[in-house]
C-alpha cells in the first residue's frame, strides 16, 4: 500500500508543477532558515573543540548581590572564584577566565582592533584549543605576571604574515607581550573560549582585581562527572551564604550558580539570577516556541494549499471509500502525501544549507563563524521537514477522511 | 443476499425536508440480476448508495448477507464494503494519476495482502475484461468503453458477491454499452455474481432478471 500511495504522491506533484514549486519554494526557505537557525545554535552550545567536556563542565557567570534598596549584578569577580570556587567535591579542575574585552594594537604604526581575555594556566586544560605552533602559558607565567601571549590563527597572519611568529613581540594597549603559542581561531558566538589574544590574568598594571567578589571573571569548574553537578552546586551554594558582605553593607545576599552554558544562558536572559533553580528548560522553551513560530504561517499556508489540492481529488476519496478505504488509511495517505512534499523540499534545504552556510561564514557578520551542516544539523532538518509535514497533512488529511462518500463522489467536496 | 425494510431517506437542511425514498421493502436473493428504473431525481441512485453502504436510512433496516448493518461501526462498514461489494459508475471515477493496473489494485489495497497477489489478482481481473494489454497505461489513453472496463475490472478484482452499477452504460456509445453490458452479464451469469443496476436504458434493464421502478422515491412496480 505505501509503494502505491508513494507512486500516487509523486504523480500528484508531477502532474501539478505550479502547486508543487510554490509548496516546495515555501516549505524548502523554512526550513532553510530553520537550518541555518539550528546551525547557529548548534555553534554556541554544541559540544565542538576547544570545548570539548561541554558534558561536564559547569560556568559561574554572573554574581548578584542585593539588599534592601540596592542590586548589582555583573560577572564574577576573580577573588570570588580563587577564594570559593577551588577544591569544590566532585570538580577535577577550576579554569578562570576574564571576559572578552576589546583592546587595540599599533603594531607597527597600524590600528588593529581585537579582542582580549586574560586567564589562568587552568584554561588551557580544561578547554582543549588546538595549537598550531607554539603552546599555552603555563603556571610559571601565570604566577610571575610574564607578559606573554597566545594568539589566534587570523591574528599571527595580521600581525607576522608569513614569518616567525614565536617570540615575537605583539603590543597591545600599550603592554608588549611575547608570543608563546597560536591556535585555531574559534568563533565569536563561543562566547567562553572565544578571543583573538589570551594573556595571564596577571599581565596587567593592576592587581586589585585579586579580592574582588563581582568584576569580569569567568569560572569554568571542569566536573568528574555530569552526575557531581548537583553535589558542586548545593556546595558552592552554601558557600557563597557563608561569604563575608560586611565591607558591602548595601548589600545583604549574593547569588552565583554554576551551571551549564544552557541553564546559565537561560539565567541571564530571563535576569533570573537569585533563582535557585537551574531552568535551562525556559531558554530552550522559547526556542521551540519561536520555531513553531516561525512554523505557523507557512503551515497553516500549506494547510490551506493540502486542503484545496486534495478537495480537487474529492471523488478519489469517494472511490476509495466507496471500495471500503477506513478513514484511518486515507488520513495517513494524505500526511503521507504531505511528508513526501515536505521531504522534497527538506532535501532541498539541504542542499542549499551548506552554500548558505558557506555564505555567513566568509561574509565576518558573526567573526570567525564556523557555520556546518553537520550530523546534528542534518537531523534536524529532516526531523522539522517530516514534523511539518505532518503537521500541515494531518488537519487537511482528518478533514477530508470525514467526507460523505456520496458528497465526495460527487465531487462536491466543497 | 440483500433486504431493505420500510426504508426512508430523508434529506434536510435548516428550511427543505425532501424525502428522496419512502417505504423501500426490498429484497434482492443471491445471483439475481435487478434493474433499478425511473425519471432523473426520482431516488435511483440513492437507492443504490443505501444498498452499498455509501449512506445510511433515515427510518427503516438494511440487510446485508443476512446482518443488519446499522449497528456497524464505521470501520465494519468500510470492511463489508471491501470484501462484499463491487461498484460501477457512470462516468467511470478511475484515478487519472494512476496507471490501469494501479487503479484495479485500488480495492485490494484495503486487505491483507502482499503486493504480488494484488498484483495478480488485479492482472487477471483485467484479461477478464479484455484490457491485459493496457496494464500500464493511464486512463487518459483509453477510450470511454475501455475506461468503463478497467472500472469493472477494479470493482471484481476482490471479487464481490455483489455488483452494484450506476448507469454503467450512460455515458457510452450503444456498441461500447453493448460490451459492458456482456461484461456484466458475464459476472452475474458465470460467477453468481449479485447484480443491481440503475439505468434508463429500457434495452439494458432487459437484461436483468427483473426490474423496480421508482417514482419520487417510492417504489411502483416490481
Amino acid at each position: 500500500m505505501l509503494r502505491s500511495h508513494l507512486r500516487l504522491a509523486l504523480a500528484v506533484l508531477k502532474r501539478r508543477k505550479v502547486f508543487t514549486a510554490i509548496s516546495l519554494f515555501g516549505i524548502a526557505l523554512t526550513l532553510l532558515v530553520l537550518i541555518v537557525a539550528g546551525a547557529l545554535l548548534d555553534n554556541v552550545f554544541g559540544a565542538f573543540p576547544p570545548e570539548v567536556h561541554h558534558d561536564r563542565t559547569l560556568l559561574v557567570f554572573n554574581v548578584r548581590m542585593s539588599g534592601k534598596d540596592a542590586q548589582s549584578t555583573s560577572p564574577a569577580g576573580f577573588g570570588l572564584l580563587d577564594l570559593y570556587a577551588r577544591d569544590l567535591p566532585g570538580v577535577e579542575r577550576l579554569a578562570i577566565t576574564s571576559t572578552m574585552r576589546e583592546a587595540f594594537s599599533y603594531q607597527g604604526g597600524r590600528k588593529q582592533r581585537l579582542y582580549l581575555k586574560r586567564t589562568d594556566a587552568e584554561f588551557w586544560r580544561v578547554l582543549q584549543f588546538p595549537f598550531v605552533e607554539g603552546a599555552p602559558f603555563a603556571e610559571a607565567e601565570v604566577d610571575s605576571g610574564a607578559r606573554v601571549a597566545v594568539i589566534n590563527r587570523t591574528m599571527r597572519r595580521t600581525f607576522f604574515g608569513d614569518g616567525p611568529a614565536l617570540g615575537r613581540d605583539l603590543e597591545v594597549d600599550g603592554l608588549t607581550y611575547r608570543v608563546m603559542g597560536v591556535v585555531e581561531d574559534v568563533p565569536m558566538m563561543r562566547a567562553v573560549p572565544f578571543a583573538d589574544v589570551w594573556v595571564p590574568h596577571s599581565s596587567g598594571r593592576d592587581q586589585a582585581y585579586r579580592s574582588d567578589l563581582q568584576g569580569e571573571f569567568w569560572g569554568l569548574l571542569l566536573a568528574r562527572s555530569a552526575a557531581d553537578f548537583p553535589g558542586i552546586q548545593s556546595e558552592f551554594r552554601s558557600r557563597m551564604q557563608r561569604i563575608d558582605l560586611s565591607a558591602y553593607p548595601e548589600f545583604e545576599r549574593l547569588h552565583a550558580t554554576p551551571e551549564t552554558l544552557l541553564a546559565s544562558t537561560s539565567r541571564m536572559i530571563f535576569d533570573a539570577h537569585d533563582d535557585p533553580e537551574s531552568r535551562p528548560d525556559r531558554l530552550l522553551g522559547v526556542f521551540g516556541l519561536l520555531a513553531l513560530l516561525f512554523l505557523a504561517l507557512p503551515t497553516i499556508n500549506l494547510v490551506n494549499l493540502s486542503i484545496s489540492r486534495i478537495l480537487e481529488r474529492a471523488s478519489e476519496i469517494g472511490v476509495r471509500k466507496a471500495f471500503g478505504a477506513p478513514a484511518t488509511s486515507l488520513v495517513g495517505q494524505f500526511v503521507l502525501e504531505n511528508v513526501v512534499l515536505t521531504l522534497l523540499g527538506g532535501v532541498l534545504s539541504l542542499l542549499a544549507a551548506p552554500l548558505v552556510l558557506a555564505a555567513i561564514n566568509q561574509s565576518g557578520v558573526l567573526p570567525y563563524a564556523q557555520l556546518a551542516l553537520n550530523l546534528r544539523t542534518f537531523a534536524l532538518g529532516l526531523g522539522l521537514a517530516v514534523f511539518f509535514g505532518v503537521l500541515s497533512g494531518a488537519y487537511p488529511a482528518w478533514r477530508l477522511a470525514r467526507l460523505h462518500p456520496v458528497v465526495a463522489l460527487k465531487g462536491a467536496a466543497r | 443476499m440483500i433486504r431493505l425494510a420500510g426504508v426512508e431517506k430523508v434529506y434536510r437542511t435548516d428550511r427543505i425536508e425532501t424525502v428522496a425514498l419512502s417505504q423501500i421493502d426490498l429484497e434482492v436473493a443471491a445471483g439475481d440480476f435487478v434493474a433499478v428504473m425511473g425519471p432523473s431525481g426520482c431516488g435511483k441512485s440513492t437507492l443504490l448508495n443505501l444498498i452499498g453502504l455509501l449512506d445510511a436510512p433515515t427510518k427503516g433496516t438494511v440487510e446485508l448477507a443476512g446482518k443488519p448493518v446499522a449497528s456497524y461501526r464505521d470501520r465494519d462498514v468500510s470492511r463489508l464494503r471491501n470484501e462484499t461489494i463491487g461498484f460501477v459508475f457512470q462516468t467511470f471515477h478511475l484515478i487519472p494519476d494512476l496507471r490501469v493496473l494501479d487503479n484495479v489494485e485500488l480495492p485490494l489495497l484495503y486487505r491483507k495482502m502482499s503486493g504480488a497477489e494484488r498484483r495478480a489478482r488485479a492482472t487477471r481481473a483485467l484479461e477478464r475484461v479484455g484490457l491485459a494489454s493496457r496494464l500500464q497505461h493511464f486512463p487518459s489513453q483509453l477510450s470511454g468503453g475501455q475506461q468503463q472496463r478497467v472500472a469493472i475490472a477494479r470493482a471484481i478484482a476482490g471479487e464481490p458477491r455483489i455488483l452494484l452499477a450506476d448507469e454503467p452504460t450512460g455515458n457510452l456509445d450503444s456498441q461500447m454499452g453493448d460490451e459492458v453490458m456482456g461484461l456484466i452479464e458475464d459476472l452475474n451469469q458465470k460467477d453468481g455474481v449479485t447484480v443491481v443496476m440503475v439505468t434508463h436504458d429500457p434495452r439494458q434493464a432487459e437484461k436483468a432478471h427483473r426490474t423496480i421502478r421508482i417514482f419520487d422515491g417510492r417504489q411502483v412496480a416490481c
